[in-house]
């Protein structure tokens, strides 16, 4: 291996691994507010990279007909739930959140969806149309079950990820999609290609991950979430609805997923059930991080891209078992340094 | 409930059990299909499942009833379902499946029940005539390796001397490796690296430098639909001059969608009903190939043709020329009529289809010679004829 191969592979390993990144901040951040291990993770990343495939197009997305669909069943649901609590005149502003604001935003977007719009207001679109798929997917799946156990809400992820997999077949269908590169450009840093792309995945990850650091430690629903992750009963008694803090962190989660999906699907080819395997890795990053720090999650993350990117150029048929094999000495090391506490079930 | 009312309900329906028997009992022939129309090899078992509604309903003066199952591209459920059409069913041939793990899978169901089944997967395996249960079992696609030698003959004929492999980390990339090391090797042509990767994988850097930097004179990609896609943009983007081919295994319209304009250039063998309209009319595949695609467009748009559901189309040809020659001696429903299709299934020739031309025979069963192929050509988003 000469040097040149040696910086292109590390680039690559760098940007992959700040997608995962993203995905291990998303699976850390549901984890500790609502203490859900959230598998369909890469059903949200596929989703991004589709949507934005069919705006490409010039057609109406696919996800337009999700969301409604999703938002018709929790509207339904919160019916049911008013009258059984019996505050029918809750109803008309509960309709308004769960099934008005979503549709309304599959109506923009439909509107929208034109050969004409420019790149980045695609973009904007995708997240907005991929976002809300969070909150609604916790209010149908999450929220009746939110005090049950770490293993039952586990459970529960996996029924999901083979739901949303399979809607993802319906909607989107068995074909793959790649989107344009948000610039094709590269410049040269001592003797070695930069591609601008990676540059771009690599800043906004870090963005991301600042814009993370600064709302849970200056803004008050931020603080609201680390309550929540703290102590649930304590949050609810000084006034934290801990309903709002699940919508709110499967919001952000979905915002993370789907940002990832737009900026992986100029990299490589992403079918509806291709999300899987790349938040699994996002999932070995997040064990490093012992499922609650934020910065040694990230760290994790770098550190799989990076291995997969160089066990892809020594021994590419080992790769997968290399990269996750990474998680026994992890979870080895973890297991002998870390102090127990033990689930209050 | 009381007795009373009971009776007739119990009278009404032995009745319509027994109009359902007379009705099973009519000499309907049952044609039970399972293919993967869902999961990871949807986007060959889509348009199978969609070609399988255009097969005729009769053939011979007889009913078909085409009986269509999902498997869900996965084994278990292809074993279930052909064990539920042959003794719900009643099926008089099975057709199925869309891929090699669940054929090979069927083989060992279908033997014991000493019915036919024709496969629509590649692998020479599921027909091997060295395995004595694979009597019962035929197959419409071409060989891997009539299809790995084409690539030799041509990289031959254009002065290459050596090449890279890279395929998919499962059955189908570790198969075309293996063909391809014995037609290259056949063919003088050195194999200098061979890589692997996944379907999903985000990244195929790393292989990718690898091969470039050993610098062959041809690199051959074995993956299957728009997979194919990923290896061959990143050659593309590192500056690699050489040839590059892929396999049939990419031949559908979305890989071209997505391959964009790094495919230019591409080539690859294929069954020559991809590109009929450019093939000369005294190809007997010509015709053939026309009246399948001509339907297959007017119900599922313009340029939806793939190979894949042709594969379908032929084993429904296969059967148009079997079923008639085993009515003359059984009827549908029995082990004769079974046992008479195998036969017929057996001794056909030169029956002409869409990839190609079949002539079974007791160590074939796959029948299909060089006519089933051809060397096209990616140029401009379109496949043409290649030199």
């Amino acid at each position: 291996m000469d040097f040149p191969i040696f910086v292109l592979l590390t680039q690559d390993g760098i940007t992959n691994g700040a997608v995962y990144a993203l995905l291990a901040l998303a699976l850390v951040l549901v984890f500790a507010v609502t203490r859900v291990i959230w598998i369909p993770s890469g059903e949200f990343v596929a989703y991004g990279t589709l949507t934005l495939a069919g705006l490409q197009l010039g057609k109406p997305p696919a996800t337009i007909g999700l969301l409604v669909g999703m938002a018709v069943v929790a509207g339904a649901m919160e019916i049911v739930a008013c009258a059984r609590n019996g505050e029918p005149g809750r109803i008309p502003r509960r309709l308004a959140t769960w099934t008005g604001v979503p549709v309304a935003l599959a109506g923009i977007a439909w509107w929208l969806a034109t050969p004409e719009l420019p790149f980045w207001a695609q973009i904007l679109v995708t997240l907005a149309l991929v976002t809300p798929l969070g909150p609604l997917l916790y209010r149908i799946a999450y929220q009746p079950l939110a005090e049950a156990s770490v293993l039952v809400l586990l459970i529960v992820s996996v029924a999901v990820h083979f739901t949303l997999t399979g809607l993802g077949l319906w909607f989107f269908g068995a074909e793959g999609s790649r989107t344009p590169a948000f610039s094709s450009e590269s410049f040269e840093l001592g003797g070695v290609n930069v591609s601008v792309q990676s540059l771009l995945v690599v800043f906004t990850s870090i963005a991301l991950i600042a814009a993370f650091y600064f709302f849970f430690g200056r803004t008050l629903y931020g603080k609201a979430l680390r309550a929540t992750a703290l102590n649930r009963v304590g949050a609810r008694l000084v006034g934290i609805a801990p309903n709002l803090a699940g919508s709110l962190t499967f919001a952000l989660a979905a915002l993370l997923c789907a940002f990832s999906g737009v900026l992986i699907g100029p990299f490589t080819t992403v079918y509806y059930d291709s999300g899987f395997l790349v938040s699994l890795k996002g999932f070995v990053g997040a064990i490093i991080g012992g499922l609650v720090s934020y910065p040694l999650a990230a760290a994790g993350a770098l550190l799989v891209g990076l291995l997969e990117a160089f066990s892809s150029y020594w021994a590419s048929g080992f790769k997968e078992v290399i990269v996750f094999t990474l998680i026994i000495p992890v979870l080895l090391w973890r297991s002998l340094t870390a102090h127990h506490h033990e689930e209050d079930e | 409930m009381n007795d009373r009312k009971l009776l007739p309900k119990l009278i009404a329906a032995l009745a319509v059990a027994a109009a359902g028997f007379a009705l099973s009992a009519q000499a309907d022939i049952n044609v039970g299909v399972t293919l993967s129309a869902t999961g990871p090899a949807a986007s060959l078992g889509i348009p199978e499942k969609n070609t399988f509604e255009l097969l005729p309903t009769t053939i011979g003066g007889e009913k078909i009833n085409w009986i269509v199952l999902d498997d869900g591209s996965d084994t278990t459920k292809a074993v279930t379902n052909t064990r539920k059409l042959i003794s719900e069913n009643k099926v008089d041939v099975v057709i199925g499946s869309t891929i090699t793990p669940n054929s090979l899978a069927m083989i060992d169901v279908v033997a014991d029940a000493e019915t036919p089944m024709i496969s629509m997967a590649a692998s020479a395996r599921i027909v091997d005539p060295g395995n004595p249960r694979t009597k019962w079992v035929f197959k419409t696609p071409q060989n891997d390796a009539l299809m790995a030698d084409a690539i030799a003959v041509h990289m031959k004929a254009n002065g290459v001397k050596t090449m890279a492999y890279i395929g998919f980390a499962d059955a189908y990339g570790d198969g075309w490796l293996a063909e391809m090391n014995h037609s290259a090797q056949t063919a003088g042509i050195k194999i200098i690296a061979a890589e692997k990767y996944n379907r999903s994988d985000t990244s195929v850097t790393g292989q990718v430098l690898k091969i470039v930097s050993a610098n062959p004179d041809a690199v051959l990609i074995g993956a299957a639909g728009t997979p194919g896609a990923t290896p061959q943009k990143e050659l593309v983007a590192r500056n690699y001059k050489g040839k590059i081919y892929q396999t049939h295994g990419v031949a559908n319209p979305d890989f071209l969608r997505v391959v964009g304009k790094d495919g230019n250039g591409t080539i690859l063998p294929i069954g020559p009903m991809l590109v009929f309209e450019q093939l000369p009319d005294s190809n007997p595949l010509k015709k053939s190939a026309a009246e399948y695609i001509t339907k297959y467009e007017a119900k599922f748009g313009k340029d939806s043709r793939t190979t894949f559901g042709g594969h379908a189309w032929d084993a429904g040809v296969m059967l148009s020329a079997a079923i008639p020659e085993a009515l003359k001696k059984a009827k549908p429903g029995t082990k004769e009529f079974r046992s008479a299709l195998r036969d017929a299934l057996e001794n056909m020739k030169e029956v002409v289809a869409t990839h190609g031309v079949y002539t079974m025979s007791p160590t074939e069963h796959n029948g299909l010679d060089n006519r089933a192929r051809t060397m096209i050509k990616i140029d401009n988003g379109k496949w043409v004829l290649a030199k």
